[in-house]
C-alpha cells in the first residue's frame, strides 16, 4: 500500500506492507532513528511519537493507519536548531543516562506540557508521573525526569510572561 | 609515579568545574536530539538480517530439523543449524566460567528459548516469517526447574554432553570461612535464628535488547563487529578463540548502548551465529533480539536458595552460617573470577565484627536459561547483602531489640580498618555508625517509629525497614582475580595535543554511566585542562587500550584510577619540560591546577598548554627526553574498594489488598570521593528504582514444564514513575586509601542495598498483627496476602 505521512513537517511517501509498524516506517524511510523500539507489547514507551498532536506508541500503530496524518518525532522537537525547553530540561536536570528511553519520554512530557499550557497551568508532580507512567526508564528512577518537566514548565511560563 | 592526594573535593554548587563537581553531561547533546547511535540505528551497505528459531521445550531430544520450506521463502538467503556450525567448528563455545554451551542446539535442547536455527534474509520481517516454516521434530524429556530437585539422585541428567558428568552439579561445592569455629560460636551463643531465604530469579532487562552486526570481509579477512557489550576487549579475545580468527583482525565497535546492567557482559549464541552467517553469506548480518528473547534466553540474575543461621551473644552479632544452592541454568556462564566460583558471595558477613562465619555454595544445572551474575551485581554481592541484612533483621526481631541498635552494637569500628573479615576480605575504610546516623537524621527515625505506633493503634500497616550494606567492587587485583585467565586490569591512554587539548582512551565501556563526562573530569582535575577540551574514547577495540570493561562497579575503581595515574604521568613529564622552559630544577617547581610554577616566585610558571606546545615544538627538551606529551598505563588495583551505605525504607500496606507502597526511601551512600555528584545521585536513583522492582514486582518464574511465565513486559513488571517515590539521598565521604583519588564506585550500591530494606519494612509492617517473620521476594499482593492469611506463599 502506498502511504504518505507528514513527518516533522515533511511528506514522506513509500509503498509498505499493511503489517509494517509506524515505528519501523519512521526509522527506515526518512531514517529518523531517534524513535526507538523496546518491547513489542506497548509497555516501554521508547517509541512514543505525536500523531496529530497526541502521544502514541508507534509500535502499536500501523504505518498505513498514519496515512495522511501528521507525525512529530524527537527530531522535530528543536525548531531551527533551537532546543525545545523539555530537551534543555532533560539536560539541566540529568534526566537521562543511557538515553534510550529519552526520546519517548520527552515526547510524552511535551504532550503533557502542551495539554496543561492550554489549561493555562503547569502540571503537578502526580500528573507528570502519571503522564510518563506509560514508559519505562531503567536508569534514572524517574525523579530527575519529573524535575526536568517542572524545569521546562517554569521556563516556558517565564518565556510567556516575558513575551 | 606521583601519588598526590586529592586537592579539591567536589563542590555541590560549582556549575562548570575544572575537575570534580556537578558538571552537566557532555554526552547529553546527542541523546536529547534523538541522535544517539545505538546498534539498530546502524545500517551498512548490503546488510542482511538474522532471526533465531528457539526451542518451545525446556528439555527435549531433537530428532530432525527440516529447513527446506523456510529456504523456499522469497528473501530467505540461508538457514544455519548446528550441523552447519559443526563443519565450521562453531557448534559449541566456551562460557566465561570455563563451561561450554551450545551455539545452536544439535541433538538436544536444554531450556525453553534455546537457540535452534539462525535464519538470514533480506529483511527482518521476512527472517521472522521464516522461523515457523522450519520443522523441528522434538521428543520432550522430563524437566527440572527447581534447583533443589536437580540434586535428586533420580533427576534427569541435563548435561549429558559433558564427559564424566553424572549428576546436575555445575561446580564443586565452594566454601569460605571456618566451619568449626562457627559451630563453636553458635554453641556459645545466647540466641540462634534460622531462616530459609530465597533470592528469586530476576532480569536486568535493559531498554535496548542485545544484538550484533557482523561484517566479515573475505578479501582482507577483517571482521568488523558492531555490538553493544560491556567488555569489548574480552569479547574480541573470546571470538578469536571460538572462531579461530586472528585477534588483530577483529574490531569491535560499541557505539551508544541502551543500558546494560550486566546483561551485556556475556557472549551470546546469537553473536556467534551473526559472525558465522556473515562469513558464510559474505555480507554484513544484523541480528537484534526481541524483548521475549531478551527475557527468556539472556543473562538473568540471582536464583539463590539460601539456608542460614545467625547468632548473638551479649547483645551483639557473633556468627553466620549459610548453605546455598545456586541455580545456574543449563550452562555455567556466571562470569566469575576463576578463583571464586560463587563470586564474592562470601562477603555475606556484612558490615559486622563477627567471631566466625562459614559459607557453602553448591551450583546446579536446571532446564532454565543460563546466567546468574548480572543486574547491577558485583559477583553475587547482591545475594550476600540481602541474606545478611534479612538475617540481622530477623535476629533483631527475635531479640526484641531495635534493628538499628543491634547493627550499631555490631558494626566494624572506624579504627578497625583495614579490617579483615571472617571470610577473608580486607575492607579498606569506613565509618559505618556515622553513615547510619545520617540516615536516621534524614528519616527522622524516632518520629517514624512514633507514627508507626499510632498507625498500628488504628489498624494501619506501616513498616520501617533498615539495610546497611558493604560492597566489594572494582575487581580486581591480578594476584586474586581473572576472567578466563585474563587479569582484571584496565588501561588508559592519554594524549595531550600541541594545543593543550587532550584525548583519553579507556577500556571501560559506558552504557549510560556518563563516562564521557566523568573521565574528562578526572583528567581535568589532574591536569587543569577544561573538561570540554578532553575527548573520552571508549568502546572501540581499535581505538582503546586492553581492559576488562564495565560491570561490577569497576569503572571508577579501576579505569578511574588508571585515568588519574596516566594524567599524573603526563604531569610528571610536564614538570621536567617546565623546568627546562623556566631554566630551573624540577624540584624547585610546584603544581597548581593547570600550571607548574617556581616555588617562591609564583609569577614564574608554565601553563599546561604552553608545556604541551613546547613538547611538540623544535625547542630544546630535557636531555634524553622524547618529544610529545602522551602516556599509557595498565592499572592493577591493589585491593577491591568497599563502598557502603545506610538505607531506610518506609512502606504502607493496604490491609485489604496487600498492596505494598514505598512511601519514602532514604539512601545514604559512602562511595568515597565523588567525581561528579550529579551523576552519582543519578546512579543511586536508578538503582533504587530497580531495587523497588526486585523487592515488589520483578520475577522470572517457570511452570513445571519449564515454560517461562514472565517473558514480556506484560508480565515481567518493572516499576514506572508511579511506583517510585522521591528518593531522599544523603552522603558521607570516607576516601578509599589505596585509590589515587579516593573514589570507591557506586553504580551497584543502590540495587544491592535497597531490596533488603524494603522487605524488612514489609515484615516490620506485618509482624505484630499477622505474626509474619519472612516473605520471599517479590512482595506482590498475592504473596503478601497469603502470608497475612498464614498460607504458604505462591511459588516463585
Amino acid at each position: 500500500m502506498h502511504v504518505t505521512i507528514k513527518i516533522n513537517g515533511e511528506d514522506v511517501s513509500r509503498d509498505v506492507e499493511p503489517r509494517r509498524l509506524l515505528v519501523h516506517f519512521i526509522r527506515e524511510t526518512p531514517g529518523l532513528t531517534g524513535t526507538h523500539w523496546g518491547c513489542d507489547t506497548s509497555n516501554c514507551g521508547a517509541c512514543i511519537v505525536h500523531l496529530d498532536g497526541q502521544p502514541v506508541k508507534s509500535c502499536t500503530v500501523l504505518a498505513v493507519m498514519a496515512d495522511g496524518h501528521e507525525v512529530r518525532t524527537v527530531e522535530g522537537l528543536a525548531v531551527d536548531g533551537e532546543l525545545d525547553p523539555i530537551q534543555t530540561g532533560f539536560h539541566e536536570k540529568h534526566a537521562l543516562h543511557c538515553g534510550f528511553c529519552t526520546p519517548g519520554m520527552m515526547m510524552a512530557c511535551r504532550a503533557l506540557l502542551d495539554e496543561k499550557a492550554a489549561e493555562g497551568r503547569a502540571p503537578t508532580d502526580h500528573e507528570i508521573r502519571t503522564a510518563i507512567s506509560g514508559g519505562i526508564c531503567r536508569c534514572t528512577g524517574y525523579m530527575n525526569i519529573v524535575a526536568a518537566v517542572r524545569w521546562a514548565a517554569e521556563h516556558e511560563a517565564q518565556i510567556k510572561q516575558e513575551a | 609515579m606521583a601519588t598526590t592526594a586529592p586537592e579539591n573535593l567536589p563542590s555541590a554548587t560549582q556549575e562548570r568545574p575544572i575537575g570534580f563537581g556537578r558538571l552537566k553531561r557532555k554526552e547529553d547533546a546527542r541523546f536529547i536530539r534523538g541522535e544517539g547511535k545505538y546498534l539498530d540505528d546502524i545500517t551498512l551497505p548490503g546488510m542482511v538480517h538474522g532471526a533465531i528459531l528457539r526451542s518451545p521445550y525446556a528439555h527435549a531430544t531433537i530428532n530432525s530439523i527440516d529447513t527446506s520450506e523456510a529456504l523456499a521463502l522469497d528473501g530467505v538467503l540461508a538457514v544455519v543449524t548446528a550441523k552447519d556450525l559443526e563443519t565450521l567448528g562453531l557448534a559449541w563455545m566456551p562460557t566465561i566460567s570455563y563451561d561450554t554451551q551450545a551455539v545452536l542446539a544439535g541433538d538436544k535442547v536444554r531450556f525453553q528459548g534455546q537457540e535452534v536455527a539462525f535464519v538470514v534474509a533480506t529483511d527482518e520481517y521476512i527472517a521472522r516469517d521464516a522461523l515457523p516454516l522450519i520443522q523441528v521434530d522434538y521428543d520432550p524429556l522430563p524437566v527440572v526447574v527447581d534447583a533443589r530437585k536437580a540434586l535428586d539422585p533420580d533427576a534427569p541428567l541435563i548435561r549429558d554432553d559433558k564427559p564424566g558428568q553424572v549428576d546436575n552439579i555445575a561446580t564443586p561445592t565452594w566454601e569460605a570461612g571456618d566451619e568449626e569455629a562457627t559451630d563453636r560460636t553458635f554453641a556459645e551463643a545466647d540466641i540462634v535464628v534460622t531462616r530459609d531465604v530465597m533470592y528469586p530469579r530476576c532480569h536486568p532487562a535493559p531498554m535496548e535488547t542485545c544484538g550484533m552486526i557482523a561484517d566479515f570481509n573475505p578479501e582482507t579477512g577483517q571482521l568488523d563487529i558492531y555490538n553493544g557489550n560491556q567488555a569489548p576487549h574480552v569479547h574480541r579475545t573470546v571470538y578469536a578463540h571460538v572462531a579461530g580468527l586472528p585477534e588483530h583482525m577483529i574490531r569491535i565497535m560499541c557505539n551508544d548502548i541502551g543500558g546494560g546492567f550486566g546483561n551485556k557482559v556475556p557472549v551470546y549464541p546469537g553473536y556467534v551465529c551473526a559472525i558465522a552467517a556473515s562469513i558464510v553469506a559474505g555480507a554484513p548480518v544484523k541480528w537484534i533480539e526481541d524483548r521475549t528473547e531478551n527475557l527468556t534466553s539472556t543473562g538473568f540474575a540471582r536464583d539463590y536458595i539460601m539456608h542460614s543461621s545467625i547468632s548473638a551473644k551479649d547483645g551483639r552479632i557473633t556468627g553466620l552460617k549459610v548453605d546455598v544452592i545456586a541455580d545456574h541454568g543449563a550452562w555455567d556462564s556466571t562470569a566469575q573470577p576463576t578463583k571464586f566460583p560463587a563470586g564474592f558471595f562470601h562477603i555475606c558477613s556484612g558490615s559486622y565484627t563477627l567471631d566466625a562465619s562459614h559459607v557453602k555454595v553448591k551450583a546446579v544445572y536446571t532446564n532454565k536459561a543460563a546466567g546468574g551474575v548480572a543486574y547491577r551485581c558485583s559477583f553475587r554481592i547482591t545475594e550476600a547483602v540481602y541474606l545478611v541484612e534479612r538475617m540481622v533483621e530477623s535476629l533483631a526481631l527475635e531479640m526484641e531489640v531495635d534493628p538499628i541498635e543491634l547493627r550499631m552494637r555490631s558494626f566494624i569500628a572506624p579504627e578497625q580498618f583495614p579490617y579483615e573479615t571472617t571470610t577473608g576480605w580486607t575492607y579498606d575504610s569506613g565509618n559505618y555508625a556515622e553513615t547510619m546516623k545520617v540516615a536516621m537524621d534524614i528519616a527522622g527515625y524516632d518520629e517514624l517509629r512514633r507514627e508507626q505506633a499510632e498507625k498500628r493503634e488504628r489498624g494501619e500497616l506501616m513498616g520501617i525497614g533498615i539495610s546497611f550494606f558493604t560492597e566489594g567492587v572494582g575487581a580486581g587485583p591480578r594476584k586474586h582475580m581473572d576472567i578466563l585467565g585474563m587479569s582484571m586490569n584496565d588501561g588508559a591512554d592519554l594524549r595531550v595535543h600541541p594545543s593543550g587539548k587532550a584525548v583519553v582512551s579507556l577500556s571501560a565501556q559506558t552504557q549510560g554511566q556518563g563516562h564521557e563526562t566523568t573521565f574528562a573530569q578526572i583528567v581535568a582535575e589532574e591536569l587543569g585542562i577544561p573538561p570540554e577540551d578532553i575527548e573520552v574514547r571508549h568502546g572501540d577495540t581499535d581505538r582503546s587500550p586492553y581492559g576488562l570493561g564495565t560491570y561490577g562497579s569497576r569503572s571508577t575503581p579501576v579505569s578511574g584510577a588508571a585515568v588519574s595515574l596516566v594524567s599524573r604521568k603526563v604531569r610528571d613529564k610536564a614538570r621536567l619540560i617546565a623546568a627546562t622552559m623556566l631554566e630551573t630544577r624540577p624540584e624547585d617547581l610546584a603544581w597548581e591546577k593547570g600550571r607548574w610554577y617556581v616555588k617562591g616566585d609564583p609569577e614564574q610558571g608554565a601553563l599546561i598548554e604552553e608545556i604541551a606546545q613546547r613538547a611538540y615544538s623544535g625547542e630544546p627538551l630535557p636531555a634524553g627526553m622524547e618529544g610529545g606529551l602522551d602516556a599509557q598505563i595498565i592499572y592493577d588495583p591493589p585491593n577491591l574498594t568497599y563502598p557502603y551505605g545506610a538505607y531506610i525504607a518506609v512502606v504502607d500496606i493496604d490491609p485489604e489488598t496487600a498492596q505494598v507502597t514505598v512511601r519514602r526511601f532514604i539512601a545514604v551512600d559512602d562511595c568515597g570521593v565523588r567525581i561528579n555528584p550529579m551523576i552519582v545521585d543519578g546512579q543511586i536513583h536508578g538503582g533504587l528504582a530497580e531495587g523497588i522492582g526486585i523487592a515488589l514486582m520483578e520475577l522470572i518464574s517457570f511452570d513445571e514444564e519449564g515454560n517461562c511465565l514472565n517473558s514480556s513486559f506484560m508480565d515481567y513488571l518493572i516499576p514506572t514513575a508511579l511506583e517510585c517515590p522521591e528518593f531522599e539521598l544523603g552522603e558521607t565521604v570516607t576516601p578509599c586509601p589505596h585509590h589515587p583519588i579516593g573514589a570507591k564506585g557506586v553504580g551497584e550500591s543502590p540495587n544491592v542495598g535497597s531490596p533488603p530494606a524494603i522487605v524488612n519494612a514489609v515484615i516490620d509492617a506485618l509482624r505484630q498483627r499477622y505474626d509474619v517473620d519472612h516473605i520471599d521476594m517479590p512482595c506482590t499482593p498475592d504473596r503478601v496476602w497469603a502470608a497475612m492469611q498464614g498460607r504458604p506463599e505462591p511459588p516463585q
